[in-house]
């Protein structure tokens, strides 16, 4: 019931685009067709898990015990960094199709505020390793959610009359203030 | 006259926020009151200009196949530094950004000006152009967070305007933040054309 309190709140209380607005360059700029946003949701589902388990590990085994703590910003942008890296060789050596449909968006993530905030709050929070482990898939699912959804939407808006200086971006965050608005909605469900 | 071309772009004509849209994560986030988006603009300017510097320093011993790796160090350490002084002399303000303040160092402002300008520019051109872009951070996302604190809290700065029960919430939620920079951007354009 806990670990389902944690996933939860990730997903829909506390989205990490609507709600915590993390990540928000790749909300507005792979949002535009369906099948970028879909890449790069696959993308972060994959790169997130992985390096929220790898960068628990370093903090917990690595600089804790040194008491080196004050390095943890530099030590997971390189981790993260490094990984990316080795899951692109990997993965266009052993899963090409899936390397395919990821296409340029895996080297990008490397500068995705999501991966590195989730590895933060992860310490933050205090989680242990199988918490920390339902939290990021819980926030990659909601990033996932919400950027397909908003996807659709803005495909949508390409065919509507809009007003001139509202056309392109303006039209586009006003958009995600109904989106975020919605997901206000949650909040309290099962007495989170 | 070119030095006070590099300091000028960021405010303006190359707005990081408005204009080139990057860094929007804190902006959005930190802007429901005044006082944070002060706090947060004081902080990236420290990195901003700070890593400006040391990048145009270093830019001849730097090997361009590993620049962003460094350039990733060096930003990184600046990052640690302020997000260490705010712990220890503004620990209000460190609740109130949180995880805004280690974020610095993927704000895409900073790497980007490293990259883009600082690289291939003297010192002095670099710090200035990191001053300006600074200050067009600071306007951006300060004037966001003016008017989402009266609109939603009827105060700003502990000026009150009106009886904070009938201020709209909504705007010092999450929701406000989008609004209020969709509308900015809208009366930008609108502008664009008759001053700019």
């Amino acid at each position: 019931m806990e670990l389902f309190g944690i996933f939860f709140a990730a997903f829909l209380i506390n989205n990490i685009l609507l709600i915590r607005f993390i990540a928000l360059c790749s909300f507005f700029g792979v949002s535009t067709k369906i099948n970028t946003s879909i890449g790069m949701s696959l993308a972060v589902v994959f790169v997130m898990t992985i390096s929220s388990a790898v960068s628990w590990v370093v903090y917990h085994f690595v600089l804790s015990p040194f008491h080196l703590e004050f390095l943890r910003t530099a030590a997971f942008i390189l981790t993260i960094a490094a990984l990316v890296q080795l899951e692109e060789l990997y993965l266009k050596k052993m899963v090409p199709t899936l390397y395919r449909a990821m296409g340029i968006y895996l080297p990008l993530i490397t500068t995705n505020c999501a991966i590195l905030a989730v590895a933060f709050l992860a310490i933050d929070y205090r989680y242990n390793f199988l918490q920390s482990m339902i939290f990021s898939l819980g926030v990659s699912f909601g990033y996932s959610l919400a950027i397909m959804l908003f996807a659709y939407i803005r495909e949508r808006m390409a065919l509507a009359p809009i007003p001139k200086w509202f056309q392109g971006y303006p039209i586009a965050f006003i958009t995600a203030a109904l989106m975020s608005l919605a997901f206000l909605g949650f909040t309290g469900m099962f007495g989170l | 006259m070119n030095l006070w071309k590099d300091l000028n772009a960021g405010i303006v004509k190359e707005n990081p926020v408005l204009r080139l849209m990057i860094g929007l994560c804190p902006v959005l986030a930190v802007s429901n009151n005044a006082t944070n988006a002060l706090g947060m603009s004081a902080a990236v300017a420290f990195v901003l200009i700070c890593s400006n510097w040391v990048v145009a320093a270093i830019r001849k011993l730097t090997p361009d196949e590993i620049r962003i790796p460094i350039f990733i160090i060096v930003i990184s350490t600046f990052v640690t530094i302020s997000d260490y002084i705010m712990q220890a002399y503004y620990p209000e303000l460190y609740v109130a950004l949180g995880v805004f303040v280690p974020l610095i160092v993927v704000n895409c402002i900073i790497l980007g000006r490293a990259e883009a300008f600082a690289y291939k520019n003297p010192v002095l051109n670099s710090v200035l152009d990191g001053i300006g872009m600074s200050l067009g951070f600071a306007l951006a996302l300060v004037s966001i967070g003016v008017v989402r604190e009266i609109l939603g809290a009827g105060s700003v700065f502990g000026v009150t305007f009106f009886n904070p029960a009938t201020a709209a919430t909504i705007m010092i939620l999450p929701p406000g933040a989008f609004i209020t920079i969709g509308f900015l951007m809208a009366a930008l354009n609108k502008l664009e054309k008759k001053v700019l």
